[in-house]
């Protein structure tokens, strides 16, 4: 049912939101040695959400390492710079997903008010 | 220690890690001009050692410190007779430190620790947002 109420979004919300937690954990362990850096497909993640995966299916085909610019010597693949950006970027698309999500809802609520 | 769970747990243990690594570079500081009777007793530099510490089940992962480690870098040997420390030979050993390149890990720290900061107040501004919206 709330699959079908919030539409994309609600799929979009969840990954968004894990995205942040995987962006969050490569800023964590900038100074790691032999860290490597992950990251989500965020498009590939979103079709395979859709078209019925489970939560835990989705995120095991749809994680990624990341591919340095310039490899440090310590084996360590985080690039503060593009984790960063992409960092600022999910935390916009995450606010203009939940925008989406409001809407969504306040449409529901006027319909059932009949307003 | 358990495993991170979440977004939050994975800053602060990345936030305690740096400090961690900023005392370090900190003590060696102090100890830059320290002199000692013999080679064996000069002050060696301390490293923290970072490990990955991965939580399987939400796929985050934070970090630890395994050990603060002492460098392998030699003291300096320095003749200097009139030393209240001087061996027999009159030398004393100070400590190898390199200022320039502590100063350098204290601000490298320093940025990443703000990172992290900054990242966290990212997300718990979006999470207020996700939770107050109606």
């Amino acid at each position: 049912m709330s699959d079908r109420l919030f539409g994309i979004h609600g799929a979009a919300l969840e990954l968004r939101s894990h995205r942040m937690g995987l962006l969050t954990s490569n800023i964590a362990n900038a100074a790691t040695p032999g860290y490597q850096a992950r990251d989500i497909d965020f498009a590939s993640a979103l079709e395979a959400r859709l078209g019925g995966a489970s939560r835990e299916a989705t995120l095991e085909s749809a994680t990624r390492y990341r591919v340095p610019t310039m490899a440090s010597m310590d084996g360590n693949t985080v690039e503060l710079a593009n984790e960063q950006m992409a960092f600022a970027e999910n935390a916009v698309a995450y606010s203009a997903t939940l925008t989406f999500l409001n809407g969504r809802v306040e449409t529901v609520k006027r319909a059932l008010k009949g307003e | 220690m358990s495993n991170p769970a979440t977004l939050f747990q994975v800053v602060q243990r990345g936030m305690s890690a740096q400090m961690v690594r900023m005392n370090a570079a900190a003590s060696n500081i102090a100890n830059s001009g320290t002199v000692a009777r013999s080679e064996a007793e000069a002050y060696r530099p301390v490293r923290a050692v970072f490990q990955q510490e991965l939580d399987q089940a939400s796929g985050l992962s934070s970090v630890r410190v395994t050990e603060v480690r002492q460098a392998d870098v030699p003291a300096i040997r320095r003749h200097d007779p009139d030393h209240p420390l001087a061996d027999e030979n009159g030398d004393v050993w100070e400590s190898g430190v390199d200022e320039s390149a502590e100063m350098v890990e204290i601000m490298e720290s320093a940025r990443q620790y703000q990172n992290l900061v900054e990242a966290m107040q990212t997300a718990k501004q979006l999470m207020l947002d996700t939770i107050r919206s109606k």
